[in-house]
């Protein structure tokens, strides 16, 4: 049949479809209008708004006439199955001239076959367009979606979440969240129409507002504390974040309030850190003698222990001693004396070089953290090592006091001596009684640290006593070979 | 000390992992929760449910079972000698969160990694624990990443790997020498193994299932690693050259670059400032070159200057084509694919359009504009029906014409 063409009739046919993401309802009309021959310019597409619902618009009734026939040996029109794959995408879109586009391309489709694969074709170009909107908003909503529980009257959870699409996308992206939450309760309520999933069937319902759908849920404290959390000021880029999710999603999602704070504190966080990174003897020159050390010490609050009111105990020793031995840290007895090694571990260690035959007269004694940590426990104080940081940070100490006795050979009593001069966490029983390098050449030689011999019993401590005055022997005998 | 809550050890561990960059849950098999007894599915293409705004996607729930150390590493906020605040979950409490996000869909799963307590195979165990719990207690059918630790037994790095989509096994830093100075409990070697370990499991796995079709799936999502970018002297030449190797002996299905960020407490080792975050995103663009467009590694490294640099003001791809301006013009209507997918500003997609549409008839130059977001950049490089960019290629100054044109703007978006 052909089209009529009498200009005084209205020269438009009106196709009104069911809904409008109805693909079967378009291909239908769209493959009679083919077969009957209508050009693209004489049909006028409608579909409703919503999911559901009538067709309206009465304004155009009068223009609504029977749709031609086709006549019976009209053949199928020709299509293929790239159009019909994005023909389907498309359909869901909000432009109301998507129905238009895809009869115009199926129209052209009959004497061009191949048109779909012309990318460069402007029908063409704008189908996939819509198409990939589509798809986006299809990714967005199962992306952006957030459920909310509520309790249901026989005591189940419900999951009911309310989501505004762009595109009429509902209907299409159901089975997504009925894969995914299949043992779940759950309805998603939007302007367009609703889902109620009970475990087993899917219901669809009318148009919601947003006020349908709960306002809150606890867990979302969780998740915001999360989403702040996982944020990393130090690397703003607030336009990658928009890209990804525009700012039309922000009023349906708990996390995006945070945003804007988030946002504005970030560089003041990024700008404390790098401040908190400096090292905190930045730009202070080395003190010129050991008295100084030992008077600046006094006054140093550069770490906790050094802001607990007990007094610096310096090292002690020739100021160009040969050796340097490094022990943990003042004890009680020390902290009250001001003197390195008076207390019982130091005994242990006075004695045991002089069996060694190493002479103090040759040696400085000094600690690695210059004063004394520790917990009160009653009237008594109680030793407490220094962490990693504190060592770290007291190592400036000791370098001043390395770059002015210039030892020929350090001996480290203990772990927290060991880092202090390694700058690592050294296993001491692994890497002592034999020499290290420094990085200035210097020898440095582990052992473990007195008290940990006034800790053992009987013939653990005789072992350990053994291995501690063999390492000693060994120290005396390097040291002879550097200084002659 | 008083007991933590929940959402504060959430905050302490949450903040201790953010420093991974991968939060992909993409290319894993396909599974839904139908016929099943608890929740989630997988269906190929990742999903990012929400973007922080550092750009960054948020698709797993990304957290350390504990931030208690004992390496040392200075890059780490978690490292031993760091005053951060320490916390460490239960595996049934990560379990709880998890299970709690996913069905408020705020998540795709689990991307769990841990700080080294007791012992590395005592804490890849607890890991295991938690995704065992997941997948057999709960029927839980989305989508988890476990981080290896490398020194646990490789016995356990198998089992990781059948309740995991995805293992991944940072190498750290570019150079051995890196590693050495800023990693110094970890060993290349121990890494290194650990990933060839993990590599032999997932072909094995693969084949057997090719035989059998019961046989268990292993990390289905393939094994992924991480380097840090700018805490060591590496230029992008080294980091471009150690990617491909890592890709090439333990196919692995992504390196990510992280530049290095400044963190609460740094070590005194590492450099103050960070790198511009522009950098990372060039490496990611010559990674993108090496994977989809055809570059050979040592054709990325050409793109570089004379200290071995990627440029920040121009991406890679441009860069070369200023190197070797011989290759170009190109045909769009005659040259093969791998010639056009050399040219500046067309990707992959633009490519087979080009290349289906031509099929039909000879390209103008208004077809590609429909193609391309940017006539201007990609016309000196190609020649169209009725097209031609003479002396355009050749001319000296045709950098400033293609380049981006305030490239300070760069930064300051980066920053």
């Amino acid at each position: 049949m052909k089209p009529f063409r009498d200009m005084r009739l209205p020269h438009a046919w009106l196709v009104t479809l069911a809904a409008p993401d109805d693909f079967d309802g378009w291909r239908d009309q769209a493959r009679r209008l083919v077969q009957c021959d209508v050009p693209p310019d004489r049909v006028v597409w409608e579909a409703p708004h919503g999911a559901g619902g009538s067709a309206g618009g009465d304004l155009f009734a009068q223009g609504d006439r029977r749709l031609p026939v086709p006549p019976a040996e009209a053949p199928q029109p020709r299509v293929s199955r790239q159009f019909l794959q994005i023909a389907q995408s498309v359909i869901l879109h909000s432009d109301s001239k998507r129905f238009d586009l895809l009869y115009r391309l199926l129209w052209r489709l009959q004497s061009r076959p191949r048109l779909m694969e012309d990318a460069a074709d402007a029908d063409v170009g704008q189908a996939d367009r819509l198409a990939r909107q589509v798809r986006r908003d299809i990714h967005k909503m199962r992306a952006f979606l957030r459920f909310r529980v509520v309790e249901e009257e026989d005591g189940a959870e419900r999951y009911v979440a309310w989501f505004e699409p762009e595109h009429h996308i509902l209907r299409a992206n159901a089975g997504f969240f009925v894969r995914r939450f299949t043992t779940m309760r759950w309805s998603i309520l939007t302007p367009q129409g609703t889902l109620n999933w009970d475990g087993e069937t899917l219901q669809e319902g009318p148009p919601a507002e947003r006020a349908d759908a709960p306002s809150g849920d606890p867990t979302e404290d969780l998740w915001r504390r999360y989403y702040a959390s996982i944020f990393n000021p130090a690397r703003l880029k607030i336009g990658a974040m928009l890209k990804e999710m525009p700012r039309k999603y922000w009023k349906n999602m708990p996390e995006a309030t945070l945003i804007p704070e988030l946002v504005a504190t970030a560089q003041a966080r990024e700008a404390t850190m790098v401040e908190s990174g400096k090292p905190v003897f930045q730009d202070q020159e080395r003190p010129v003698n050991l008295k100084q050390i030992a008077k600046d010490i006094e006054a140093c609050r550069r770490c906790p222990i050094g802001c607990n009111g007990t007094s610096a105990v310096a090292g002690e020793g020739p100021s160009h001693a040969p050796l340097m031995i490094v022990g943990e840290q003042p004890g009680d007895v020390e902290e009250q004396q001001g003197r390195p090694f008076v207390g019982p571990a130091g005994q242990v260690l006075r004695s045991h070089l002089e069996q060694a035959g190493i002479d103090l007269g040759d040696a400085w004694l000094t600690n690695a953290v210059k004063h004394f940590k520790f917990v009160p426990r009653g009237k008594r104080r109680l030793h407490q090592s220094p962490t990693a940081k504190e060592i770290d940070i007291c190592r400036w100490w000791v370098e001043s006091e390395r770059l002015l006795v210039r030892p020929r050979l350090i001996l480290a009593l203990g772990a927290s001596a060991a880092r202090s001069l390694l700058g690592r966490t050294v296993s001491v029983q692994k890497e002592r009684s034999r020499p290290h390098v420094l990085d200035d050449g210097t020898e440095l030689w582990l052992t473990t640290h007195p008290s940990y011999l006034l800790r053992l019993q009987d013939d653990a401590r005789a072992g350990e006593e053994q291995r501690f005055a063999e390492d000693l022997r060994a120290v005396a005998a390097r040291l002879k070979e550097l200084t002659s | 000390m008083a007991q933590q809550t929940v959402m504060e050890r959430l905050e302490i561990l949450a903040d201790a992992a953010k420093y991974d960059a991968s939060c992909a849950s993409s290319g894993t098999a396909k599974r839904n929760s139908k016929g099943g007894k608890g929740i989630g599915s997988t269906e190929g293409m990742g999903i990012c449910h929400a973007y922080a705004p550092d750009g960054r996607c948020i698709s797993l729930l990304k957290i350390l079972l504990t931030n208690h150390c004992v390496f040392d590493c200075h890059y780490c906020i978690n490292r031993k000698s760091s005053n951060t605040r320490r916390a460490r979950f239960t595996p049934q409490e990560v379990v709880d969160l998890t299970l709690a996000f996913y069905r408020r869909n705020y998540i795709e799963g689990l991307f769990l990694s841990s700080g080294i307590v007791k012992s590395s195979s005592h804490t890849m165990e607890q890991l295991i624990e938690v995704a065992r719990i997941l997948r057999e207690e709960h029927d839980f059918r989305g989508y988890i990443h476990l981080k290896t630790i490398p020194e646990a037994d490789p016995e356990l790095v198998a089992r990781a790997g059948l309740y995991a989509d995805r293992v991944s096994i940072n190498v750290e830093l570019p150079t051995v020498a890196g590693l050495t100075r800023l990693a110094p409990d970890k060993s290349a070697g121990q890494i290194e193994g650990a990933m060839g370990t993990v590599k032999d499991a997932i072909v094995e796995a693969r084949d057997a299932r090719r035989k059998f079709r019961s046989a268990p799936k292993f990390a289905p999502a393939g094994q992924s690693t991480q380097m840090i970018v700018g805490a060591d002297a590496a230029s992008d030449a080294d980091i471009v050259g150690r990617a491909s190797t890592l890709y090439d002996r333990f196919s692995l299905r992504r390196v990510y670059y992280s530049a290095f960020s400044p963190i609460p407490d740094a070590s005194a080792v590492l450099p103050l400032k960070r790198p511009p975050l522009i950098r990372e995103h060039r490496l990611y663009q010559s990674d993108w070159l090496m994977r989809f467009y055809g570059y050979a590694p040592g054709e990325v490294q050409q793109a570089t200057d004379a200290g071995g640099m990627l440029p920040l003001d121009i991406d890679p791809k441009l860069a070369w084509a200023l190197k070797f301006r011989d290759r170009f013009p190109v045909d769009v209507n005659r040259a093969p694919r791998e010639a056009l997918l050399r040219v500046p500003g067309l990707g992959v997609r633009a490519v087979n359009a080009i290349l289906a549409a031509r099929r039909q008839r000879r390209l103008r130059l208004d077809d590609i504009a429909r193609l391309t977001v940017s006539l201007a950049k990609v016309r000196p490089f190609l020649v169209a029906e009725d097209w031609r960019p003479v002396l355009l290629t050749d001319k000296a100054d045709l950098r400033t014409l293609v380049a981006p044109k305030k490239a300070e703007q760069l930064e300051l978006f980066a920053a």
